[in-house]
């Protein structure tokens, strides 16, 4: 039977959905599946992980330097814990995807990134070319399976869990050359862009960032998270890290809106997992019409005030 | 200073990239290619670090068989001092790549290397992680913005939960993300230049790489299409058919 090792993310309190979600992958694997919390304080998360179903053992790591942790300084650590698994697994976040090469190339092989559907303990399909193609790989027997989850391809693994804990003792020392500075930006008041069930989206219709409180309203209305396009990003109407999009976020909602979006690939590749996609625009033939379940043409600077009444009533 | 910058060649971004109808790989013939956009912007980030004093040398490097040297021909034309192609008879995986490139490191003794977080192709976004382990040195990986203060750079990094900041002693690796900088035009005469620079050819023999144990990719599908929906007349139809679906 395969063992597989998952890496945890979390912001030193808080699990990440992204965790629970890579669970789900795994259990799929037909494997022992093990979690590995690297932390400051490791107790919090370590408990949130021991709940999730399916997990066998949580393994701890607790040191100072993981309070704001870095790949090249954890990075050798997985590797150490990561003997006498056949797979080590992260999610496909940004802390995923700067951590699971380092990772693999300290195990001498290669990786599988963004991993979209599992279809044996070391077969899957992931997405190439902005996900315009989808390829089917076999990782040989002969080499550890090292890959990223993609979290909208899955659903969270439900509470319910009772793993054991255990903790291990940290093994290298720091490197010395890599440090934390400083975090900026985020902290957003409402739920998080890339684990909402319902998202409100605006684009470069809006016009300004004034405008884009028409989103922020709507968004606060259904309790949503608020995201934009690269346009609307680029012309600076709101922060980068709302980007929804092949260069920006992929997110898989209950419910999505796309307001003023035209529809560019790169942003339909970012929610073609989307349960419902709703768009708004003016232009009747947008490329945003023909991926969306529900149209509605017009201005939206009519449209959504009416739909917030709407919603009021 | 001296500044490594990779360029791999890829479909060009404007391209509807289309699966083959056997399942044996994505259309390439006759289709527009380009330097990898996330590299071109490493390049630019060198140039820039070049002209403010910062950096001496910026040498581009591209793996693959003849045709990348018209990247690299592009690279130079932008204005990288030499280049590098690193001759494949295949392609490699990223492993095979990032210990190519720790070869090349090894002959030329850059402190820093810049490289796009991912290439528009394969959409790996694992060779720059790959290469700062092999090399035992940082990564800074998904960068908006590169300083260099003596032998630290401090990278501002875009991450899920807004930006993050870190120094890391040179060498480094740093990956860039797409709002680091915008890169330049290349002029005509600019590409006239560009002939006369300098292009190494290395065969991948003489650098003995071991490739390691590589995935075997079985086939290529186009992915599922999501069907378009309807279009509703307004909004007091819209809520009502949301409701019927439960969502509101």
């Amino acid at each position: 039977m395969s063992r597989i090792l998952i890496i945890a993310e979390h912001d030193g309190q808080t699990l990440n959905p992204a965790t629970a979600k890579a669970v789900t992958a795994a259990s799929a694997m037909q494997a022992e599946i093990d979690v590995l919390v690297m932390a400051a304080e490791v107790d919090a998360v370590a408990a949130q992980a021991a709940a999730i179903q399916g997990v066998h053992t949580v393994r701890t790591l607790a040191d100072a330097r993981f309070g704001h942790p870095l790949a090249a300084q954890i990075a050798p650590e997985v590797v150490a814990v990561a003997a006498g698994y056949s797979h080590v697994l992260l999610a496909s976040t940004t802390f995923g995807r700067d951590l699971a090469p380092r990772v693999a190339a300290l195990l001498g092989v290669n990786q599988v990134s963004d991993i979209m559907a599992v279809l044996g303990p070391r077969q899957f399909k992931r997405p190439i070319y902005a996900g315009n193609a989808i390829v089917t790989v076999s990782v040989p027997e002969a080499s550890v399976v090292v890959g990223t989850i993609r979290c909208a391809s899955f659903a969270a693994a439900g509470d319910g869990g009772v793993a054991a804990i255990e903790a291990l003792s940290v093994q290298s020392n720091d490197p010395g050359h890599s440090r934390f500075v400083s975090m900026a930006g985020g902290g957003g008041d409402g739920p998080d862009l890339s684990s909402a069930s319902v998202v409100v989206s605006g684009g470069r219709a809006l016009n300004s960032a004034e405008n884009f409180a028409l989103i922020r309203s709507l968004a606060d209305k259904l309790g949503a998270a608020v995201g934009a396009s690269r346009a609307a990003v680029d012309a600076g109407y709101v922060p980068n890290e709302l980007q929804v999009g092949q260069t920006g976020k992929i997110i898989a909602p209950d419910l999505y809106f796309a307001i003023g979006i035209s529809g560019a690939i790169q942003h339909l590749t970012g929610i073609k997992d989307a349960g419902t996609i709703v768009a708004i625009n003016k232009d009747a033939d947008a490329p945003i019409f023909e991926i969306a379940d529900l149209g509605l043409v017009g201005d939206l600077f009519e449209i959504v005030p009416a739909l917030e009444r709407a919603l009021e009533g | 200073m001296k500044i490594l910058v990779t360029l791999k060649r890829v479909v060009d971004y404007n391209v509807r990239v289309r699966v083959k109808p056997d399942g044996s790989g994505v259309e390439t013939e006759g289709v527009k290619m380009s330097i990898n956009p996330f590299d071109e912007i490493a390049l630019e980030e060198a140039l820039r670090l070049r002209e403010a004093g910062t950096a001496s040398e910026v040498v581009v490097v591209s793996m693959g068989d003849e045709a990348c040297q018209q990247q690299l021909r592009t690279g130079l034309a932008m204005g990288a001092d030499r280049a590098i192609q690193v001759a494949l008879d295949r392609s490699l995986q990223p492993l095979g790549l990032a210990r190519t490139l720790k070869a090349v490191i090894d002959r030329e003794q850059p402190d820093l290397v810049i490289m796009g977080k991912q290439a528009i192709d394969g959409d790996h976004s694992q060779v720059g992680q790959m290469l700062a382990a092999i090399w035992d040195r940082p990564q800074a990986t998904f960068a908006s913005e590169l300083v260099i203060e003596g032998t630290v750079a401090r990278v501002t990094r875009e991450v899920d939960a807004g930006l993050e900041t870190i120094e890391v002693d040179l060498p480094a690796v740093v990956t860039t993300d797409l709002r680091l900088n915008e890169p330049r035009f290349v002029k005509l005469p600019d590409i006239m230049k560009a002939k006369r620079k300098p292009l190494d050819v290395i065969p991948l023999a003489e650098l003995s790489v071991d490739a390691g144990v590589e995935h075997v990719i079985e086939a290529h599908q186009p992915p599922p299409q999501r069907g378009g929906g309807r279009k509703v007349a307004d909004v007091a139809e819209l809520v009502s058919e949301l409701k019927q679906r439960g969502l509101l």
